[in-house]
């Protein structure tokens, strides 16, 4: 690995501004996947995607296989849900969710001692599956954006009419400190990931990918470097190390250097942008007509015993997974996600699900020296305009957000182009919350609409 | 265990600059500069730099706890205000005077607008401003730096006892006494303003002539604004933008006829322009946070220094420049509006 202040760093594309925190991917950046154990008991949210929640096809006491769809898509903008694991399901109900609120959510007892063999799906041919059947296919795996969004997978196969897909982007970047599934999955799994994006190519009528990632992961570069032929239509490039250039609208710009407008999809502007981890389960699930059952999880953070990348079943509560590795007491800061848009979580009991990349477990010391961090007002120093890599004014943004002029933020100054990615708050010396004002202001804007 | 878990909204990273650390740096790279005014102009200088900050700290403190506030001193911008307060006074002007003008600049110049944050100008050059204002004669009398005795005593001006003018026939004896070859008493800038003499560039830039307590050594100055650039505490396109603006059109006229008008180097490296540009201009709270809007900041006031000085009445330009600026910056902030990733023209267009 090079350090990303090395001379070839600069010749890389990149965005405008952005920010620079500490990586600090060395806990896990070279520890190979490993699979972890099966939970004695698994939640799993109906709603786990963006878009309507999935309809529940199973009743309490009813037994499932590991690998049966237990809940199916409702509409188009949906997924269905399949079982992580062989058990009997012990209760619908609601429980805690990385959000917050209490979902509904099947809880599934495992069965010890199963041999957990998923005998659903059937192989087949992933180059004689027609184009037109490709969308339904993908539907069928319950995928959706394992980079964090959510957003289901299909969905950004339908390309809007009067668009022309050109170039597939597969985004490794993994710009988020701590977290490296995405590395692991390149270094490891390149031959799903290549094989995932050419189906997605296939699918939406490209006519080359590119798989770009940050210049802090050369090894995977080279390991997917490997696995492509000559003058392949796929390629793999390194882009700059920087906070956060795994935004879509930033990967963009650094790889082809075009600019999604305001409020489009990057569809737009002739492009698909999908997750490395979503393209190498396609590349897995497709030829076996599977759904997803578990994913790949960063279990990292000075809190944690054993960090490392763990393939943990979809639904694994967050206690099992702290009791499993070894959890310091002192620790009480745990995030799901990265450190910089990962949300933290209420209960234990909170499950993994499809979106969860990455288990951050803080403790005491960083806790503390945060807290301490004084608040001051604004200097004007400028510091989040050089930051923001949407190029809002931060500045401007914070003053009005103080003065709860939410509406006057969205109409002159850009707020609803905010992406949230916390470059603001995280330079701001005076340590002002300014992507939390922004995320009421948002929120007091979208629930002033609804009721007018 | 759940008890103990925090919720916390994301980032959960926190960047290293806080205030007032940006704050305590700007005050290190001021030492040097200080430290050389010190070397230069003894006693008097020491005595200077020592009563401006005790001043600024202590009105800053005063207001703060008639306002029933936790005090704000320990952010560091008073002393910053302070210890510029009296590097643009000469080094001879009287302590009492100076103190008046520390207690106007951080009372008028921040604390009436609200404290640390909330300021429209530079607090200092507000200071300045009223100095200039209401001691004429002491603010443009200026001392001969390297004096034999400068560590043993003050300047005679230095301790005028308060709410008296300073004794100027003493001072006069006093420079006599020293029998510095052709010492005029006036500075370079004078001396090109009125008797179109221009003094070495060289020794300008390194400081050995007479000036403001600290703004004889554009060398020092630039080291300072070299080290806070180089750790992204202060905004380099500010100074560049003033200085090169301020080279640029001295050079213009100085091309149409070298024989009144001064050469480009030596109109930035002269009197305040540097201490100006790197430090003054510079301050965050009274500048524009808009990149293109720093450009037209920093060219405004180069360009207003440099015909102040060509055009004007006065010999000196930079403290009204950077006043103006500061007026300006709100304005400028308004009409700079970055352009953001993905806006079209189209959608401007739809929009109006």
């Amino acid at each position: 690995m090079t350090s990303p202040f090395s001379i070839t760093h600069f010749f890389r594309g990149s965005f405008h501004h952005g920010i620079h925190p500490p990586e600090n991917k060395h806990f896990t950046a070279t520890k190979p996947i490993e699979r972890m154990a099966f939970p004695p008991q698994l939640i799993l949210p109906l709603s786990q995607h963006a878009g309507k929640a999935s309809v529940c096809l199973v009743r309490k006491g009813q037994e499932v296989a590991r690998g049966e769809p237990i809940a199916r898509a409702d509409g188009f903008v949906s997924v269905p849900l399949h079982a992580p694991a062989s058990g009997v399901v012990k209760d619908i109900c609601l429980m805690p969710s990385a959000k917050g609120p209490m979902v509904e959510s099947i809880v599934l007892e495992v069965y010890a001692g199963d041999p957990q063999e998923v005998l659903y799906g059937t192989e087949v041919d992933v180059e004689k599956i027609a184009v037109s059947d490709i969308m339904q296919a993908v539907q069928d795996t319950g995928l959706v954006g394992l980079g964090g969004a959510a957003f289901p997978t299909h969905v950004k196969l339908s390309v809007p009419e009067g668009c022309e897909i050109d170039t597939v982007l597969i985004n490794g970047c993994e710009c988020e400190p701590f977290l490296t599934t995405d590395h692991r999955l390149m270094v490891e799994q390149a031959v799903d990931l290549v094989a995932g994006t050419r189906i997605l190519m296939r699918a939406l009528g490209a006519k080359r990918a590119i798989i770009g990632t940050e210049d802090n992961k050369l090894d995977a570069v080279e390991a997917v470097q490997a696995v492509l032929d000559e003058e392949d239509v796929v390629s793999v490039k390194a882009v700059q190390t920087k906070y956060p250039q795994g935004a879509e609208k930033m990967l963009a710009k650094a790889l082809v250097n075009r600019e999604i407008p305001s409020g489009k999809f990057p569809s737009a502007v002739g492009l698909g942008v999908f997750n490395v981890a979503t393209a190498t389960q396609i590349g897995q699930l497709l030829p076996k007509k599977q759904g997803v059952i578990e994913r790949v999880v960063t279990v990292t953070g000075p809190g944690i015993g054993r960090p490392g990348n763990y393939i943990v079943p979809i639904g694994t509560p967050i206690r099992f997974i702290l009791e499993k590795l070894g959890f310091e007491g002192s620790a009480r800061h745990l995030i799901m996600g990265g450190p910089m848009m990962g949300g933290t979580v209420s209960s234990l009991d909170t499950p993994i699900t499809k979106g969860c990349g990455g288990l951050l477990i803080l403790n005491e010391h960083q806790l503390t020296s945060e807290e301490q961090m004084k608040r001051y007002p604004c200097i004007n120093c400028g510091a989040c305009v050089d930051a923001c890599p949407m190029m809002l004014n931060p500045c401007e943004l914070g003053r009005m957000a103080h003065k709860a002029h939410y509406e006057t933020m969205a109409d002159r100054y850009h707020l609803n182009d905010c992406f949230e990615c916390g470059s603001c708050s995280y330079v701001c010396p005076a340590a002002i919350p300014l992507v939390q004002y922004f995320r009421v202001a948002k929120s007091v804007n979208r629930s002033k609409a609804a009721a007018s | 265990m759940s008890e103990g878990i925090q919720l916390k909204t994301s980032p959960h990273l926190r960047g290293m600059h806080s205030v007032d650390k940006i704050m305590r740096h700007v005050v290190y790279a001021l030492i040097p500069v200080s430290l050389f005014s010190i070397v230069q102009f003894g006693l008097s200088a020491l005595a200077l730099i020592v009563v401006c900050t005790l001043v600024c700290v202590g009105t800053e403190h005063f207001f703060c706890k008639k306002a029933g506030r936790d005090t704000t001193v320990s952010d560091w911008s008073a002393v910053i205000t302070g210890v510029l307060m009296a590097l643009i006074l000469p080094p001879g002007f009287p302590l009492w005077m100076a103190a008046v003008a520390s207690f106007v600049s951080i009372a008028i110049g921040k604390v009436f607008f609200g404290g640390l944050g909330y300021n429209v100008f530079n607090p200092a050059l507000v200071g300045r401003a009223f100095a200039q204002a209401a001691f004429t004669v002491p603010i443009t009398t200026w001392t001969p730096g390297m004096a034999h005795r400068r560590f043993l005593e003050f300047i005679p001006t230095t301790l005028t006892p308060p709410f008296l003018k300073p004794d100027f026939e003493a001072f006069h004896l006093w420079v006599e006494n020293l029998k510095l070859d052709g010492y005029s008493g006036a500075t370079p800038l004078a001396m090109m303003k009125f008797d179109h003499v221009e003094v070495d560039t060289l020794k300008l830039f390194v400081g050995t002539l007479a000036s403001s307590a600290g703004e004889s050594s554009a060398l020092l100055i630039l080291l300072g604004g070299i080290y806070l650039g180089c750790r992204n505490m202060l905004n380099w396109r500010i100074p560049v933008a003033v200085l090169s603006s301020a080279f640029i059109l001295s050079g213009f006229f100085y091309v149409k006829d070298p024989s009144i008008y001064p050469s480009p180097f030596f109109t930035v490296v002269s009197g305040g322009l540097m201490l100006g540009a790197i430090f003054m201009a510079t301050d965050m709270v009274s500048s524009p946070v808009t990149h293109l809007g720093l450009w037209v900041y920093g060219i405004l006031i180069g360009v207003i220094t440099v015909i102040i000085r060509l055009f004007g009445g006065l010999n000196e330009g930079v403290m009204y420049a950077i006043l103006l600026g500061n007026a300006a910056a709100p304005l400028i902030n308004n009409f700079t509006q970055p352009r953001i990733y993905g806006a079209t023209r189209k959608r401007k267009e739809s929009s109006v």
